[in-house]
């Protein structure tokens, strides 16, 4: 008995796995199914609104909104269905979550919501079909993949999305968090705030680099007044970027070292001796206008001389 | 591939156009050391600006050449280092130690006088 069953089973199995059905049936089917979920649109939109809001998802929004958003992906879902094509469903779904990320609406949330809008679909076509087990299953045939394509199309593009989001965001903070800045003819500083990480770190020897052949600096003001601590690492990085200026013919002096920096410094026993040091930046600048012999003298004292020499 | 050495003033300038295989440093090293003898030259200006890649032998041969030639009296200025190649040079440990750079050749060209009116000043001019 139980062998039998088994066999049958497979038998069926294989034979929709091998897609006899020939291409034309399915096509039909999928317009049954079409014409099918526009018939229930009223019905099945309330339903997955309910079952969205019972789910305790997208919480962030109205249910006015959840209501009008469900009608469009409702729309798009079926247009997506009857056409097989899925640039309209991506697209929309792009827009889509250009529209909530702002609002903090999460990746489960989405798919959450696209999988509740399979369940509520596949639903009413087992209450439609549920006298005819075999049509049921053709239907489910049609329906599956093309439902598991819709979903996985939104997820994507709502992640896609996202990780756009994050990664214009990262960029900008990098570019805003390393200037390079010149204060005097072949001068530069290079204050530095907050965190270095290993790639920070990278990309602010580069920038400085590129600063001083632009700029044809000659001498370079590091500041780190504003990094709360360092590392290894992060020390090694900064002995790095003094050797690489100097290749360029560069002379670098870093300046505001913290006591604490000093003293780890001094614990970690990280080679500085190469440095010039200086207590702040004002020292810094001073010292580096020595290096390249200005001379600034105050307007009143020594009218007969010139500010700088 | 040789690198001509040209006479600018008292000093030397010796432009490397192409990447070079270690025989053809090891020469360039040979024939500026030579000719900074021979032609009295005060200072030797080396240009690096072409080469995209300076690896362990060419910093080794580079300092080299920077230390013969204060042997034989006169400075050496290595010019135009790229910022990539500094950043790999010292990334790998590669590093020019005790030898002058300078971003170009005027800014070496300004080193070197530099270096002179020091020198000048050092030793008094004979009458």
């Amino acid at each position: 008995m139980e062998t039998n069953s088994g066999q049958e089973l497979r038998r069926y199995d294989v034979a929709s796995v091998t897609n006899e059905q020939p291409l034309e049936t399915k096509r039909l089917l999928l317009k049954e199914l079409v014409a099918h979920l526009r018939e229930q649109r009223t019905q099945a939109r309330e339903d997955w609104a309910r079952r969205i809001q019972e789910a305790n998802l997208l919480t962030a929004m109205s249910n006015e909104e959840i209501f009008a958003e469900a009608t469009s992906v409702y729309d798009n879902y079926v247009e997506a269905l009857a056409t097989g094509t899925f640039e309209a469903l991506q697209a929309y779904a792009r827009n889509l979550s250009e529209r909530i990320i702002p609002r903090g609406v999460e990746t489960e949330e989405v798919v959450g919501i696209v999988l509740l809008l399979r369940d509520v679909l596949a639903r009413s076509l087992f209450s439609k079909y549920r006298s005819d087990f075999a049509m049921l299953n053709r239907i489910l045939d049609a329906y599956e993949p093309a439902a598991n394509r819709i979903a996985i199309t939104v997820a994507v593009g709502f992640v896609q999305e996202r990780e756009r989001t994050i990664r214009e965001q990262q960029e900008a903070i990098r570019e805003l968090s390393t200037p390079v800045l010149q204060v005097r003819e072949r001068l530069l500083i290079l204050p530095i705030v907050g965190l270095i990480d290993p790639q920070r770190a990278r990309q602010l020897t580069e920038q400085l680099l590129r600063g001083i052949r632009a700029n044809r600096a000659k001498v370079v003001v590091i500041d780190i007044t504003g990094v709360a601590a360092m590392d290894t690492n992060v020390a090694n990085h900064l002995v790095q970027t003094v050797e690489a200026s100097r290749l360029l013919g560069a002379t670098v002096i870093v300046s505001g070292l913290s006591p604490e920096i000093a003293q780890t410094l001094v614990n970690i026993g990280v080679e500085l001796s190469k440095m010039t040091t200086v207590g702040d930046l004002q020292g810094g600048i001073e010292e580096a206008e020595r290096l390249l012999g200005y001379r600034v003298v105050p307007k009143s004292s020594d009218t007969a001389e010139s500010e700088t020499v | 591939m040789e690198v001509p050495i040209l006479k600018q003033g008292p000093y030397l300038i010796a432009t490397i156009q192409t990447a070079l295989h270690d025989a053809d440093l090891v020469q360039l090293r040979d024939a500026i050391v030579e000719k900074v003898g021979k032609l009295r030259a005060k200072g030797v200006i080396v240009d690096v600006t072409a080469l995209d890649v300076i690896d362990s032998f060419s910093t080794r041969t580079l300092s080299d050449v920077a230390h013969m030639i204060r042997l034989r009296g006169a400075n050496t200025v290595i010019v135009g280092i790229q910022p990539e190649v500094a950043f790999a040079m010292v990334q790998l440990g590669l590093v020019l130690e005790d030898v002058a750079t300078a971003l170009d050749l005027e800014e070496g060209l300004s080193y070197l006088h530099a270096k002179d009116r020091q020198g000048e000043r050092a030793v008094p001019r004979r009458r």
